[in-house]
């Protein structure tokens, strides 16, 4: 096809001929405040942000295990700063968030077939929550020494 | 209940606009009406010149996918009382992430190329003589893909999608959850060509399971599911090929 | 057949990262950093916690909950920089900013175990 380039007052258009000039909408860089769905993935997106956290913490948490008693008080102390607190309570809903969207999406991900007819959904996601208690109860069994 | 309805509805015509503009038509609000019977209304008595596709009306052509108030819908699916309580005018407007050609008219070739990279069709390495019989395939193949075989080419899983609409050169949820409809198929043969196209980072891989476009697809395809379960059968066969390379072709 | 590319053991790592994250960060993070310093629940002694990390099974359990966390993170901020922030044209930068970080935090988390007292 021939194209061919159009001055009009406002704009140099190329046309092709006999082919229309489409529109394109631009995507907005904020195209995730459009709708509560987007933002609710962003969300879930951003949680990754709070898991690297929580690994910084772990790992500052060891590292004063391992300098001696002071240093593990000294850790524990910072803790308690109030913008720690908050900063790990902002933590906590978005670990748990990701964990309830993870579960939630679960059977998705995965087509578990039992004697040939598929595994309904609510049982994947229940039985990831009853897994999701009993490790947690482990973890709370090795970790509440009083 | 009220006896109109107010539409607004994106006009665009290559002739003479550089940008698209809305608008608005006093439409009847009848009980029984869908979006498309509006449209079809505004042609026949108010508007000749307004341009859109659409073709059963029964929501099995997947011709009619437009915006309507911001979500992918299929206008022949969607009725007028469902928005007659709202002030604001039923917005109307072409699918999201596609060229619009005029008025609600997209150009759909991207979503066609695409579909024909991944073969949507029977692949065998030696098709069956007629004298040797059918395929035979028992309920349970047939339940193992026959989800994604519903699906009616409407693309509203695109306009639903936001890394079609960031990245042009994704594959896309319907084309790969045909891709699926065929791979899971026990007819067929071509898993490993199609895998070729879907296991690039365009494929299946751009895709981060936002979920929207089993949402709002109107057959209840689950494409997000297809391309989910699609990354673990080519990370298996990734790791096959790691390891076990003599396994493969 | 097409070049092979990387994805398919990144997405696993981030989906393991992910299960880990999702099955053992609550309860791990509510205890750690909120009901014990908060004294909700009376806190294990030093002496306790020493010997429960000093077993290897535990360091093994930590490293790999760091390693597998860390990647989860990596894959899906790499993603969301460029979906959210639609700056794919520093595709390169980012890609090495997020798994290197993960990679640089993984041999932190491993020195720090391997060399525990």
């Amino acid at each position: 096809m021939k194209t061919r380039e159009a001055r009009d007052t406002r704009q140099t258009v190329r046309y092709t001929e006999y082919h229309p000039r489409w529109y394109r909408a631009h995507v907005s860089t904020w195209w995730w405040l459009a709708g509560w769905p987007y933002l609710k993935f962003i969300l879930r997106e951003m949680s990754s942000v709070f898991v690297a956290w929580f690994v910084v913490v772990l790992l500052l948490q060891i590292r004063a295990l391992s300098r001696g008693p002071e240093a593990y008080a000294a850790f524990e102390l910072w803790l308690q700063n109030p913008l720690i607190v908050l900063l790990n309570l902002i933590t906590q809903f978005f670990v748990i968030f990701h964990a309830v969207t993870w579960f939630n999406v679960a059977p998705r991900a995965m087509a578990i077939r039992f004697r040939g007819k598929r595994v309904p959904d609510p049982w994947i996601v229940g039985a990831n929550y009853v897994a999701w208690a009993a490790i947690s109860l482990v973890v709370v069994w090795f970790l509440v020494r009083s | 209940m009220a006896e109109t309805i107010s539409l607004e509805v994106l006009r665009y015509s290559p002739e003479r606009d550089s940008d698209p503009s809305f608008q608005c038509y006093e439409v009847p609000l009848r009980k029984d009406w869908v979006v498309l019977d509006a449209l079809n209304y505004i042609k026949d008595k108010v508007d000749g010149s307004l341009t859109f596709r659409w073709s059963c009306r029964m929501g099995i052509c997947g011709s009619c996918g437009m915006m309507v108030n911001g979500e992918p819908k299929l206008t022949c699916a969607t009725f007028l009382s469902g928005y007659a309580r709202e002030k604001r005018p039923v917005r109307v407007q072409p699918l999201r992430y596609f060229p619009v050609i005029r008025d609600l008219v997209v150009e759909i070739t991207d979503f066609m190329n695409k579909l024909q990279t991944v073969k949507p069709w029977l692949i065998r390495d030696q098709e069956k003589s007629l004298s040797e019989g059918e395929y035979v395939q028992t309920p349970e193949q047939l339940d193992r893909y026959k989800q994604f075989s519903m699906c009616i080419n409407c693309m509203l899983c695109y306009a639903a999608c936001p890394v079609y609409g960031l990245d042009p050169l994704f594959i896309g949820p319907a084309a790969i959850a045909l891709a699926q409809r065929y791979n899971m198929d026990s007819r067929d043969e071509g898993a490993h060509e199609r895998m070729d196209v879907l296991a690039q980072h365009e494929g299946i891989w751009a895709c981060t399971f936002v979920g929207e476009c089993t949402k709002v697809c109107p057959k209840h395809v689950d494409p997000a599911g297809a391309i989910q379960q699609y990354k673990l059968t080519a990370a298996i066969e990734r790791f096959k090929s790691f390891l076990m390379p003599w396994a493969l072709k | 057949m097409a070049k092979q590319s990387n994805e398919p053991v990144l997405w696993v790592l981030f989906s393991a990262g992910g299960v880990m994250a999702a099955f053992v960060i609550p309860v791990q993070l509510f205890l750690l950093s909120l009901a014990f310093p908060l004294g909700w629940i009376p806190a294990p002694r030093y002496e306790y916690m020493l010997a429960l990390v000093r077993l290897p099974l535990t360091r093994l359990y930590l490293f790999v909950l760091c390693f597998l966390a860390l990647f989860h993170w990596a894959h899906r901020f790499r993603y969301t920089l460029y979906d959210g922030l639609q700056i794919k044209h520093l595709n390169e930068l980012i890609f090495v900013c997020c798994y290197g970080g993960a990679m640089f935090g993984t041999v932190l988390a491993g020195y720090l175990l391997w060399n525990f007292r």
